[in-house]
C-alpha cells in the first residue's frame, strides 16, 4: 500500500452494482440494486445507512467490500482506489459483520478457530502460541470468557454469537467495518449490550463503521452521520441530529413520521404522514426521481430528470427538486 | 373480583399455565399468567424470545402445537371458561369471537389459492352465505382494508401481493366474521417501518368503526406505546408488571421493566449511552425457584433467588411483582389475583 493519504478513510464514487435477472425466456433484465451512489467515511467515524427492504443498502456493504464485483464507479481507501489485484490486502484492512449470528458462523469450528481462521488466512502469528494469545484477547474485548474457546457456536446465544462474529472481525485489526443490520436479529435487552459493545471498541481501537440498519432510533443513536436510500439511490445525507430534526427529502420524512416512537405521550401527539403503497420494483424504478410514485410534491419536472444530491449548507445533502 | 350485578369483562385469563412436553423435559412457557381485557380496548403482551407472550396467545385460540398443552387456569370469554370447550364450540369460537393474525403473511397464506377463494371459505365456514354473497362479503372486506381494486385482487395468488398487501389480506379474512377479540401475534415485525405505520394505522381505525379488541403481541416498546392501552410485561413466563401505557412506561415498577425501557435509545436524548440488561435470555428448561429475573436483575436480594415476588399493587393502581417494592414499602396491597 503507498501512503498517498487522503483526508477521509473510505471514498465511494459513483457507485453502481446490477445484477442480470431473468425475466422471460432468453430475456435478462438488469437490476439496478445500487444505482450512483457516493459517500464518503473519516477515520473513528460511524456513517448510518438506513432504507427499506430493497433499497440496496445491503448490496452497497458487499460491494463495497467486493463481495460483488461493482458494475460501476470507484471504491478508495486512504486515498487508493481498491481493484481485483490489490483486494485481497484491502480485506484486512475492511471487515464486516453480518446480520444473522446464526448462519454466518460454521456450527463445526470451535470458538477458537472460527476467531482464529482471519489470523490463519493473513498469516498474522508465528507460533500456536501467540494464535491462542491473540484469539483470548479478541475474546476478552468483546466481552466473552476465555473457557469458551473450545466450544461450538450452538451452545451460544445470539448476542453471544454476535460478539463471536465482530471478534472475528477484529482479529485482523482492520481500520473500517460494514455492519449489515449487526443486531436486528437480537432482543432488545441484548441489543444494547452489542450497541455500547460497538461504541466501546471504536473508542479504544478507533475504526470507522458502515452502520447498516432499518431500525432508525437505533441508527441515530450510533451515527455520526446518516445517509438514506431509496430504490438505489442516496436521497439524503446529513449529521445524524440533523437529519432527524430537519430531514428535507420527502421521503426522509415520511420514513421518519413512521416510526413508532416509545413513549405514549408522544405517540399521542404525533401526526404521522402515511405513504401510499408500497416500494416500486427495484426491476422497474421510476422514470427521474425512484420516489416521484409515492411523493406529495411530486411535479412534471421529478418524472423528467434525476435530482441531483445537492448541499444545503453544513454538508446537509439533499436530492430534490423542492427547495 | 367483580360484583354479582356486574357484566363479566370480554376476557379474562385467570392463573394460566401452559406447558410443552419436550425430549429434554417439561417446558413451563407460561407460569400463572392473569389479566382482562375489556370490550373495544388494546391490549398489549410485551416481552423478548421465551417470554411466553406468543404461547399465551396461541393458548388462547387453543393453537398450541401438539406437544402443548394447558396445565392449569382458567380463559373466561364473557363470563364462560372457554378451556372447557369442546372441538366444535372452540371451533366456533375460533373466526367468529376471536380471530389471529400472525408474524409472517407469506407462510399463513395458501400459495396455491387464489385471495379471494381464502377470504370467501373463512366467511362461508362461519356462515350460511352462498358462494355469491360470499364473493360480495370479500370484496368489501377487501376495501375495508384498504386494498384498491379489490375484484381484479381477489383472482390473484398470495406471491403476486407485497408483504404488507399479504397483512392486509390476512386482516380482511380475520375480520370477516366480524369478531369481538383480534389477536395479533407480532403483526408487522416483518414489514418494512412505513408499511408498518399502514397495517398499524389500519387496525387502528377497523378497532374503531368495529368497536373490536385488540391483543398486540410484540417485542418492540414503540409499536406497543402507539397502540396499547393497557400493557402487560412478561419474563420467563411469568408477568412481571402490567397496567395503563402510562403506567408502564413513565412509573415502572419491575426491575425488568426499568432495564427495558432503558436498553432503547431515549427519545429526548439520542445520544445518550444505553444501559443495558446484563447476563443472557432465559433458559426456560431451568426456571430459577424464585423470581424469572432474578439472574440477570443488579438489585437482586437472597429472597428473590428463593420465592416468587407476590403480585402487589402500586400506589398509582397498576400491579407488579417485584420484591424490591416490598423492601421500599412501595405498595399499597396484595393483588386478589394471587393464589
Amino acid at each position: 500500500m503507498s501512503e498517498n493519504r487522503s483526508e477521509y478513510l473510505v471514498e465511494v464514487e459513483d457507485l453502481k452494482e446490477y445484477f442480470p435477472i431473468r425475466t422471460g425466456f432468453a430475456k435478462t433484465t438488469m437490476l439496478k440494486a445500487v444505482n450512483g451512489v457516493s459517500f464518503k467515511i473519516r477515520n473513528g467515524e460511524t456513517l448510518g445507512l438506513v432504507g427499506e427492504s430493497g433499497c440496496g443498502k445491503t448490496t452497497v456493504g458487499r460491494t463495497l467490500l467486493r463481495l460483488y464485483k461493482p458494475t460501476g464507479g470507484r471504491i478508495l481507501f486512504e486515498g487508493n482506489e481498491v481493484n481485483d489485484k490489490n483486494m485481497r490486502e484491502y480485506r484486512k484492512e475492511m471487515q464486516m459483520v453480518f446480520q444473522d449470528p446464526y448462519s454466518s458462523l460454521d456450527p463445526r469450528m470451535t470458538v477458537e478457530d472460527i476467531i482464529g481462521e482471519p489470523l490463519d488466512v493473513h498469516k498474522l502469528y508465528t507460533t500456536k502460541a501467540e494464535r491462542r494469545d491473540k484469539v483470548l484477547n479478541l475474546m476478552s474485548l468483546v466481552g466473552l470468557n476465555a473457557e469458551h474457546a473450545t466450544r461450538y457456536v450452538h451452545e451460544f446465544s445470539g448476542g453471544q454469537r454476535q460478539r463471536i462474529g465482530i471478534a472475528r472481525a477484529l482479529a485482523v485489526d482492520p481500520k473500517f467495518i460494514v455492519c449489515d443490520e449487526p443486531v436486528s436479529a437480537l432482543d432488545v435487552s441484548i441489543q444494547a449490550q452489542v450497541i455500547n459493545m460497538f461504541e466501546e471498541i471504536q473508542e479504544k481501537l478507533g475504526v470507522a463503521y458502515l452502520f447498516i440498519a432499518h431500525d432508525l432510533l437505533i441508527v441515530h443513536h450510533i451515527s455520526d452521520r446518516i445517509a438514506v436510500m431509496y430504490l438505489g439511490r442516496i436521497v439524503e445525507m446529513a449529521e445524524a441530529d440533523e437529519l432527524m430534526s430537519n430531514p428535507m427529502h420527502p421521503y426522509t420524512e415520511s420514513l421518519l413520521s413512521a416510526v413508532p416512537i416509545p413513549d405514549p405521550e408522544t405517540a399521542r401527539k404525533s401526526k404521522r404522514i402515511i405513504l401510499e403503497g408500497d416500494v416500486p420494483s427495484p426491476l422497474n424504478v421510476p422514470s427521474g426521481c425512484p420516489f416521484r410514485t409515492r411523493c406529495r410534491y411530486a411535479t412534471e419536472k421529478c418524472a423528467g430528470e434525476v435530482p441531483p444530491l445537492t448541499d444545503r449548507g453544513g454538508g446537509h445533502m439533499v436530492a430534490c427538486f423542492k427547495k | 373480583m367483580a360484583g354479582n350485578e356486574k357484566k363479566p369483562p370480554l376476557l379474562e385469563v385467570i392463573d394460566l399455565h401452559t406447558s410443552f412436553t419436550t425430549d429434554k423435559g417439561e417446558v413451563q412457557a407460561v407460569n400463572g399468567v392473569n389479566f382482562v381485557l375489556e370490550e373495544g380496548k388494546t391490549l398489549g403482551i410485551v416481552g423478548e424470545s421465551g417470554s411466553g407472550k406468543s404461547v399465551t396467545a396461541y393458548s388462547i385460540m387453543q393453537i398450541l402445537e401438539g406437544n402443548g398443552h394447558i396445565t392449569a387456569g382458567k380463559i373466561l370469554f364473557q363470563g364462560e371458561d372457554i378451556t372447557k370447550y369442546t372441538a366444535k364450540q372452540m371451533n366456533i369460537f375460533r373466526g367468529q369471537k376471536c380471530a389471529m393474525i400472525f408474524q409472517d403473511p407469506m407462510t399463513s397464506l395458501n400459495p396455491v389459492y387464489t385471495v379471494g377463494d381464502q377470504i370467501m371459505e373463512a366467511i362461508r365456514i362461519h356462515s350460511d352465505k352462498s358462494k355469491q354473497e360470499a364473493r360480495e362479503a370479500a370484496i368489501e372486506m377487501l376495501k375495508l382494508v384498504g386494498i384498491n381494486d379489490a375484484e381484479r385482487r381477489m383472482k390473484q395468488y398470495p406471491h403476486e401481493h407485497s408483504g404488507g398487501m399479504r397483512q392486509r389480506v390476512m386482516i380482511a379474512m380475520a375480520l370477516a366474521s366480524e369478531p369481538w377479540i383480534l389477536i395479533a401475534d407480532e403483526p408487522t415485525t416483518a414489514l418494512d417501518v412505513t408499511i408498518q405505520a399502514q397495517i398499524l394505522e389500519l387496525m387502528q381505525d377497523l378497532q374503531k368503526k368495529l368497536n373490536m379488541a385488540i391483543i398486540i403481541v410484540t417485542h418492540d416498546l414503540g409499536v406497543i406505546a402507539q397502540m396499547a392501552d393497557e400493557i402487560v410485561v412478561m419474563y420467563g413466563g411469568r408477568i412481571c408488571e402490567r397496567g395503563t401505557a402510562d403506567d408502564i412506561f413513565y412509573r415502572p415498577a419491575h426491575e425488568y421493566t426499568k432495564g427495558l425501557l432503558h436498553s432503547i435509545p431515549r427519545v429526548d436524548n439520542m445520544k445518550e449511552k444505553l444501559v443495558p440488561i446484563g447476563g443472557n435470555p432465559i433458559n426456560l428448561l431451568n426456571l430459577p425457584k424464585g423470581c424469572a429475573f432474578c439472574a440477570r436483575c443488579d438489585e437482586a436480594m437472597k429472597i428473590c433467588i428463593e420465592e416468587v415476588p407476590p403480585e402487589l399493587r402500586m400506589p398509582d393502581g397498576h400491579l407488579a411483582s417485584c420484591w424490591m417494592n416490598v423492601k421500599n414499602h412501595n405498595y399499597v396491597e396484595v393483588s386478589e389475583d394471587n393464589e
